[in-house]
């Protein structure tokens, strides 16, 4: 079979125009419902909206999701110690950059 | 299902013990400590190892060969006596009998290799959302997408190949090339995503077609450092430029541009370039960082220049008490 050309006409920036359903953010993590709820309780993701069917994710969090459901199933950790680690990353993230702004600053 | 032997035939054996640092002989506890340990040194989302995502993803198959008592039984059949570095071939008789299915790749971090898929199978991937009524959606498909700054600047268009699951006319199961053009934005920014609506996997029964994000990795500038949509450059000068003033030109990511140097700059002076950083709403700045840069005394002309200047700067201190 020969290759298929497809043209794709832009996609669009999540982190700028996305608000994720929780079953839209489950196929872009390829999580089920229950490993982001358990995210969503542990306090790792904060969705707007009361109850899960109302529950709207920031595209921002995209990332962070993808992490936290890598991290818990390849470290076997549980939810608490997934939050721990993404904390911990977002202090480091925290300091480099912070780090770079002193040299940017000198 | 093919014949295994023209699966595997060709691709290399994975020594699953070595790649754990563990024994053959070793136990399922010893075995899962090896995996845990490296895990955490290794995994792409924690390590700044270079080769972070390259060593987990084959920690991650070793462990999966592994920790599973039939997957490694299966696996120590073929193992025994077969010589590294060299193309495996199966046994004879090996049917490829053992029937595995699994939690499949989550990401691209976790896909099994060649090797792997040969001798277990590719395993269930796991579709985006099993439990929900209606038809089946397929699953998202991730893929990473390299940019530079320049593209961040002015938008860029890319062609990228993916590798798609097919299944052929005799049932089994290919990979299959799939190029796309996809048109990068400018004011793109290092680890956002761009989704590609209906791009990603196909569904097995009629259902829409899974979303493709594209993350965006920008590759570091030697030049530039990027601070948010803001972006930093250094900007080396002489003592006299810096004392006296200049214009100079100042490459910028897109370009180049006059600055003028006012008179009686010091280094880490920050000279702002207002809406040069990375276009968006709203636009970054551009800073170029002085830097001021002494001239050797090498020759008896710049050592009288040097003692010229110490003289008429008499009264300076650099270090006041």
């Amino acid at each position: 079979m020969s290759n298929s050309t497809l043209t794709a006409h832009g996609g669009i920036v999540v982190e700028h125009a996305v608000q994720f359903t929780l079953i839209e953010l489950c196929r872009a993590c390829h999580a089920e419902p229950v490993e982001l709820l358990e995210l969503v309780d542990e306090g790792v993701l904060l969705p707007s909206g009361d109850e899960p069917a109302q529950w709207r994710f920031d595209g921002a969090l995209l990332q962070r999701a993808r992490a936290a459901v890598r991290l818990t199933r390849d470290l076997e950790l549980t939810p608490a110690g997934t939050a721990v680690v993404l904390d911990l990353l977002d202090e480091i993230a925290m300091l480099r950059t912070r780090l770079q702004r002193l040299t940017n600053a000198r | 299902m093919p014949a295994p032997s023209s699966v595997i035939a060709g691709m290399q054996f994975k020594d699953y013990y070595a790649l754990l640092g563990v024994e053959r002989s070793a136990s399922q506890a010893d075995i899962k400590r090896a995996y845990r340990k490296l895990a955490r040194k290794f995994h792409p989302d924690v390590s700044k190892e270079p080769d972070a995502e390259a060593r987990f993803k084959d920690v991650a198959e070793a462990y999966a060969a592994l920790k599973d008592a039939e997957k490694r039984a299966a696996y120590d059949t073929l193992g025994d006596g077969t010589p590294k570095d060299q193309d495996f071939r199966p046994p004879p008789g090996w049917e490829g009998g053992f029937e595995f299915s699994e939690r499949g790749p989550a990401n691209g971090s976790s896909e099994r290799s060649d090797f792997f898929e040969a001798l277990f199978g590719r395993g269930r991937t796991r579709a985006g959302s099993p439990h929900f009524a209606g038809p089946a959606t397929g699953s998202d498909q991730h893929a990473r997408i390299q940019v530079d700054l320049r593209d961040c600047y002015q938008g860029a268009r890319r062609s990228i190949t993916l590798r798609t699951p097919t299944i052929a006319e005799n049932g089994e199961l290919t990979w299959q090339p799939r190029v796309l053009e996809v048109t990068i934005p400018k004011g793109i920014r290092d680890g956002q995503h761009l989704r590609l609506a209906g791009q990603g996997n196909a569904a097995s029964e009629g259902g829409p077609a899974g979303d493709l994000y594209l993350e965006i990795a920008l590759t570091p500038h030697p030049r530039f450092r990027i601070d948010g949509r803001d972006v930093y450059t250094d900007l080396p000068i002489t003592p006299w430029e810096a004392a006296l003033g200049t214009r100079v030109t100042v490459p910028v990511p897109d370009g180049s541009v006059e600055l003028s140097v006012p008179p009686g700059s010091s280094s880490g002076r920050r000279l702002r370039l207002r809406g040069r950083g990375i276009p968006g709403n709203p636009v970054g700045d551009l800073y170029a960082v002085l830097g001021i840069v002494t001239p050797p005394a090498a020759t008896e002309a710049a050592q009288t220049a040097y003692r010229e200047l110490a003289a008429a700067c008499a009264d300076f201190n650099p270090r006041p008490p």
